[in-house]
């Protein structure tokens, strides 16, 4: 009886916050443009060495896909929390890890999914060899929705805090680095051409156990925050 | 005795080692000490404020 | 058992109690760290390789256990304090942060200035440093996230999601900076997992790890009453005390 109110509180504050999202489209594309100027700024650093440039590829796309998301993740929470809108979801009926879930897959939809659109010209600039690009874009979107994921139990412990941006990086970025190194792994051994299966199987099963875990997290962040 | 703060040798590295254990596993144990006696000197200066408002009214 | 816990809720009570406790802890503590300390420093024989360079291990391998122990201790306050909002829970858990956090930066040290004789360099990627250095991270966010919320209820609240959080996280993070490792190091790292060692240099060592524990207890507990000292600044026992000492 309570199933389709559920799903369609779902669907109902997915499509909201995706709305809001596009009419601030100039927000929008700050992710991916962070993560196309970061990325460009690679070979300027180092050198333009394709050997070198190529090494480095798999490792320096994600490094700037964490930061990308990282960067993007206050989005989640913080304006509902400013202007009460978090308060009435919290004593909505609908369970609250299912709305967590819900602004947890547009923030993806609007932060993460763009990020698997740009693989491919930066691919391009760090002389990715071609045959590593459906594994890059593979990993990122298996991995992707676990930044998300994370990222949105670390907004929500610090969604009242004035200056929560940098602590937020250092509660978050430690629980990045499995996913960090089982993508580079696969895109490095694809690169290679050696197997990927393992890998990509572990990313998935990350992701399974965001999705179960991360949104009930995330929801008695809130609530302690909240009270 | 010098041999044994010579250490073979890696003298530099068992002595530094031991000295940032020591340094930090003091500093734990005063920082505790120090913050209980200032916490009850504040605490009895509150008290003896606040009794002396008391008798004021 | 269960009356133990609910004695213990009563801050006043935790107060006494760890008074008597203390002197003990302490003092068998210090004892344990002077016997572990020259046993391993002057008895114990120098290693065939390393010389006297590996009597850095009996302060090393004690800081990196307490690092993991204190943090399991952490989760179990946060735990507790969590489900049963006990006071007490929360202070412990509080005060878990800052030790774990030393003991973490205490191994990396002596770490380094035992890899730099072993193998020639001051920091090496492998999986045990790794680990150890992502360790600091969580504890330094804890006490980041704690110091940045104001009420110490909600901090302590705040913290103990947080805490649950790292214990999925941990073996986790753990497991895969090992597989990563593997990935990336050669054969001669692997050595200095566990090198095989006499009997006659063990000793020491669990005299160690026993002392450090027990300066563990002792140092949590001083720092326990402080906090319980200053949450209960108003209540009339806290006041007789001050006016007392």
């Amino acid at each position: 009886m309570n199933q389709p109110r559920v799903l369609s509180a779902y669907m109902m504050l997915l499509r909201r916050d995706v709305t809001l999202a596009y009419r601030n489209r100039a927000e929008l594309a700050n992710p991916p443009l962070f993560f196309v100027l970061v990325v460009s700024l690679l070979p300027l650093g180092i050198g333009p060495d394709s050997a070198l440039l190529g090494k480095i590829a798999p490792g320096a796309v994600w490094v700037v896909a964490l930061l990308a998301t990282l960067l993007s993740l206050d989005n989640i929470f913080r304006s509902d929390f400013e202007d009460g809108a978090l308060e009435l979801l919290l004593i909505s009926p609908q369970p609250m890890p299912v709305l967590v879930l819900a602004k947890v897959t547009a923030h993806w939809l609007i932060a993460g999914l763009p990020l698997l659109i740009f693989a491919l010209p930066l691919a391009l600039m760090l002389y990715l060899p071609w045959r590593a690009l459906p594994v890059l874009i593979a990993t990122l979107a298996l991995g992707t929705p676990v930044l998300s994921l994370i990222g949105a139990i670390g907004v929500a412990l610090t969604v009242g805090l004035r200056r929560g941006g940098l602590l937020l990086a250092l509660l978050v970025l430690p629980l990045y680095i499995p996913v960090l190194i089982f993508a580079t792994s696969a895109v490095s051994a694809a690169a290679a051409g050696l197997p990927v299966s393992g890998q990509l199987a572990i990313m998935a099963a990350l992701l399974i156990l965001a999705l179960t875990l991360a949104p009930l997290a995330a929801a008695a962040a809130l609530r302690i925050a909240l009270n | 005795m010098k041999d044994f703060l010579y250490m073979d040798g890696y003298a530099f590295f068992v002595w530094s080692a031991y000295a940032v254990v020591v340094v930090v596993m003091t500093a734990n144990l005063i920082y505790p000490l120090r913050r209980r006696r200032r916490l009850l000197r504040e605490i009895s200066q509150q008290a003896s404020q606040n009794g002396i408002d008391d008798t004021e009214t | 058992m269960w009356t133990f816990f609910h004695k213990l809720s009563s801050p006043r009570y935790f107060y006494n109690l760890s008074g008597r406790w203390l002197p003990w802890l302490a003092w068998s503590a210090a004892a344990l760290l002077l016997i572990g300390t020259y046993w391993g420093l002057v008895v114990a024989p120098p290693d065939y390789q390393q010389g006297d360079s590996y009597r850095i291990m009996y302060i090393h391998v004690p800081s990196a256990w307490m690092s993991l122990f204190v943090y399991m201790v952490m989760a179990c306050a946060a735990f507790i304090g969590l489900v049963w909002k006990m006071k007490l829970a929360e202070v412990i858990a509080a005060d878990c942060a800052p030790l774990g956090a030393s003991f973490t930066a205490m191994a990396l040290i002596t770490g380094m200035l035992w890899g730099k004789p072993m193998w020639g360099t001051y920091w090496v990627w492998d999986a045990r440093l790794t680990s150890e250095l992502i360790l600091l991270f969580l504890y330094l966010g804890m006490i980041g996230l704690r110091g940045a919320i104001e009420n110490p209820r909600t901090a302590a609240r705040a913290c103990g999601v947080l805490t649950l959080v790292g214990v999925v996280n941990i073996p986790i993070i753990h497991y895969s900076v090992i597989w990563w490792s593997t990935l990336h190091q050669g054969p001669i790292i692997s050595r200095f997992a566990k090198p095989s060692v006499d009997p006659s240099m063990l000793w020491p060592l669990f005299i160690m790890v026993i002392a450090f524990m027990l300066y563990f207890a002792a140092v949590l507990l001083l720092r326990a009453r402080c906090q319980i000292l200053a949450r209960e600044r108003g209540s009339a026992w806290v006041r007789d005390l001050a006016a007392r000492t």
